[in-house]
This record gives structure tokens, sequence and C-alpha cells, in this order.
């Protein structure tokens, strides 16, 4: 089962899902599952922005930190609040409950260097 | 044994025996020893500076000399450790319980590496690069500090006390940019510092206050938790450890609830096995060094078990009531000493705790172990210098 082609993906293992000049940020389904139980989502604020691959948050779960990277440069216009009470729902659901923040595009040609659901998914399989 | 030594190339053994007197009977050991021994000159102990002579219960040492406690290694592996970690709660709690905070963990080297530890953890807050700290600090703390700004690219700053009071200065909106503002309380001359106002003044430069203390003085003195403190830290060497020559030292370290995640070091807490049993572990440890390595809050990931069991046993064993008699006999012993002195005091009107500076430069300590025939000895002799 292949990864969501409606979305791009990065190879720090986030996802975009993009809708003309806005964004949606997540981590993938192999990121979720490497990482374990999640426990605890490091946010930034709402209006904070970043460039192209900066460091935006931190995902902790029971075993590691690991640091979230933003895949495209943009302003942050809303965050996924319910993470706060309920992290595991990155778990059980990455792809949409699971979402983390949603940006408001500086460049969004940025886009064409991130990788394709099918890109993705051989990326992930080369390294098996 | 050839076997042993059979890497070292033959040209660099030693081929004479060593020049040692001939082995002694166990005997003949003692009496030496006991000659030895018998050359020192047990002065009266006014020695202070950030390490401390005070009251050691004698159950404190029976007890941390228990094997279990006393050869036992880091807890990291929750099933075989619940005794030292149950011991690590306790400290944790009573800790938050002496400073007014909100949660403190299992302890840092030293009151100096917790002071550089709570300056970097307000850097990674609040994202500034500064650090500010008042020079009424003890100098050793400052020079640690220096060290820590020094390899982490940081700017240290520090504020000149006020000459006239010997206390820190009040003005810490000097420190505009700075991750926060560090005082020590009471501070290094043993005067009592201002506090009433300077947390609110702090955080309007949107920096964090962090405070040193002398875990005694929390007998009296108001909590820092209760009056705006972001972090607290200090030396706990005056809780039921000796002085030895200036160390091991146990680090406190407390904080507010809200930065937790950025508080280094070791973590107890409380929680339920599968079965549904209370237990202990330490938590959060995926912030530690050995794992999250240069991103990870400290590269310490080690505590003064050892010395914080001591110093929870002391605190038990003294109970608040205890804790306020000590504080109270440090105060007014050295008070009485301070009002014998009249003008060699170096700031006679400034209110002090267990320790007051001399105009020769000389910081005298009287802590509750002081015989009033000490005091009177001693102060005979600065007057009469």
């Amino acid at each position: 089962m292949g990864n969501p082609a409606d979305r791009v993906y990065s190879k720090e293992h986030e996802w975009a899902k993009i809708a003309g000049n806005t964004a949606v940020i997540g981590i993938s389904d192999h990121a979720q599952d490497a990482l374990g139980d999640i426990v605890f989502v490091e946010m930034p604020k709402v209006g904070a922005e970043f460039k192209s691959m900066q460091e935006f948050g931190v995902v902790e779960s029971v075993k590691t930190v690991s640091t979230l990277y933003c895949p495209l440069s943009g302003k942050v216009t809303e965050i996924n609040t319910e993470l706060a009470s309920r992290p595991e729902l990155i778990n059980s659901d990455p792809y949409e409950k699971g979402w983390i923040i949603k940006l408001e595009l500086a460049n969004p040609a940025e886009k064409d260097a991130l990788l394709s659901a099918q890109a993705y998914d051989e990326m992930l399989a080369a390294k098996k | 044994m050839t076997d042993l030594f059979a890497d070292i190339p033959e040209s660099v053994r030693l081929k004479t025996p060593l020049k040692l007197p001939p082995p002694l009977s166990e005997i003949e050991l003692l009496d030496e020893m006991r000659a030895l021994a018998e050359k020192n000159n047990p002065a009266d102990n006014f020695l202070g500076g950030g390490i401390y002579n005070h009251f050691i219960p004698s159950a404190v040492k029976a007890l941390i000399s228990r094997g279990e406690f006393y050869t036992a290694y880091t807890p990291y592996q929750p099933e075989a450790s619940q005794g030292t970690l149950q011991a690590i709660y306790e400290y944790q709690t009573m800790l938050c319980s002496l400073t007014g905070m909100e949660v403190a963990n299992a302890s840092m080297y030293d009151g100096a590496t917790a002071m550089a530890e709570a300056a970097k953890a307000s850097c990674r807050i609040t994202g500034r690069k500064e650090i500010t700290v008042s020079s009424a600090v003890n100098p050793n703390y400052r020079e640690v500090l220096k060290t820590y700004c020094s390899g982490a690219d940081l700017k240290l700053t520090e504020l000149p006390f006020d000459p006239d009071s010997g206390q820190a200065t009040r003005d810490p909106r000097r420190a505009t940019d700075s991750a926060c503002y560090i005082i020590q309380q009471p501070n290094y001359f043993g005067n009592i510092e201002e506090v009433a106002g300077l947390a609110e003044k702090t955080h309007a430069n949107g920096s964090l206050l962090i405070v040193s203390v002398d875990p005694i003085s929390l007998g009296i003195l108001k909590a820092p938790g209760d009056y705006g403190a972001d972090f607290v830290v200090g030396e706990g060497q005056s809780l039921g450890n000796p002085q030895n020559f200036g160390g091991p030292g146990l680090g406190l370290f407390a904080a507010k609830e809200k930065y937790l995640r950025q508080v280094p070091g070791r973590l107890v807490s409380k929680t339920v096995d599968r079965n549904g049993k209370e237990c202990f572990v330490l938590t959060l440890q995926a912030r530690e060094q050995h794992i999250r390595r240069e991103r990870a809050t400290s590269n310490i990931c080690s505590n003064e078990a050892l010395c914080a069991l001591a110093a929870c046993i002391y605190l038990s064993l003294m109970g608040k009531p205890g804790l306020k008699k000590v504080a109270e006999l440090c105060l007014q012993k050295s008070n009485y000493l301070k009002n014998k002195l009249g003008n060699k005091v170096r700031w006679p009107n400034t209110p002090s705790f267990k320790e007051f500076m001399l105009t020769n430069g000389r910081l005298v300590c009287v802590t509750e172990l002081a015989k009033k025939e000490a005091l009177d000895k001693l102060a005979a002799e600065i007057l009469a210098a």
C-alpha cells in the first residue's frame, strides 16, 4: 500500500498537502511507525515563520525525541491543538487527524523539490 | 605475573625495587596513622563561601552506608531499583516543597553547574543568547558560567552590586536582551537580597528569574517559588553532607512545570506498572544526552544520588520545625558576632543570614554549631587586629 498520492514528501519523512497558497504539514506513516508511541509534540506558535528544511518543532516518543523539519517556507497559520491532549493521533492517523501545522506558503514553487508519493515509496523501498 | 607486563617494552621496565619502607603490621600501621592524626589542630570552623559546616545527625551516615544504597548503580532498570528511585523521588518532592517550585530533578553535580544549566535552559526557552548575573553571586559560580558561555557562544553580562549595601542591583532592566537574570539568596557576602518585585521586573524584560539558594536559609526566608522564580538552583551540601574540603557537591535544580521538558539531568517520576501497582521510573529520558546527543538538554546525564539521599534523610529527620530552628540559630549567632564587631563589618546595616564580610575582605560564617565562647574569642581577636 503506497503513501497517499494527494501530497508531496520530504526526505525527512514530512508530508505537505498543498492547496493553492496553503499547505497542511505532518509526518509520514513510516515516521510514526519508526518513532513508536508518541507522547508529546512541541509545536511552534501561530505566526512563526520558517524557511524550507528549518526545524519547526519536535516530536517525542517513549524512546526518542525527533526534530521536525519544515518542508516548505512559510508562516504558521494554524497548529493542531488536539495533539496537546492526544499526541497519539499521529500514530493512529498520520495523514488526516494527525496533521501538525498549517502554513501560508512563501514560495509555492518549492514543492517541485519535494518527492511525489511514488518517489517517496521508492525511497523507502530502497532503504530496506 | 610477568604476562601482565608483557606489553610494556623491556627498555622501560623498572629493574630495581620500589623505594618504600618495609611493610607494617596492622598494630604498627594503626599507631602510625594515630600519630599523624594527632598532628591535626582542630580550630573553630568559621569557613563558608559556598560550603558550610552544619550539624549532620548520626542517622544520616548510618543509613547512607547501607550497602543497598551505598553501592547501588544508576537506576536505569526500574524493576531492580525501586528503593533508589523512591528515595530520589522523595528528594525531588522535598526540594519542591522547600523551594516552592513545581518540578525538581534528581540533582546536578553542584550549585555552580546547576546555575549554568538553568542559564542554558533559559536561553533555549527564550531563544536569547545572553545571560545576566549579579556580581554578588559566588565568584566561582560566575567562572563556571563563563566557561559554559564560551563553549555555547553565549554572552555573559555581570551587573555590579551596590557597593553601599552589598546587595545585587535592583534594576535588571539594564539586561534587556537577556534570557535570564541570576541572583544568589543570600548572596556571596551573606547579605539578604531584596526580592520583592524582582520577578515582575525581570519578566517585563522577557527574561527568566533564576535564584541560587542556600537551602538552610529556606527554613526562614521566603521560598523563591512564592516570589516568581522560574528556576531555583543552589548547593545542597549543607543538607546532611560534610564539608569534605569542598566536595562532592549536590546541585539543587527546580523549575516551574511549564519548563519541564527543558529541565536537564535525570527526572524520577511515579507511575503504575502493568498490574496497576504504584512504582517509580526515570522519565523523559529521550531528552538526555545519551539519546538526544548534541540536541540534548545537557551533556550531563548523571546526578549525586548518595548526596541527595543524605539531604533527603537530613530533611526527614529535621522536618520543617527543625530546619527553621537551624536557620534561626544561624541567623542569631552570626548576628550576635556581627553586632560585636562594630566598624570592622563592611555592611553592618544590611540584613545578613549566616555570613558577613569584614572591612578587610574576609568572609566570616557562623552556623548553628558555633559556641558562644568561640564567638567571643573570635570577636576579641578581630577587634584587636
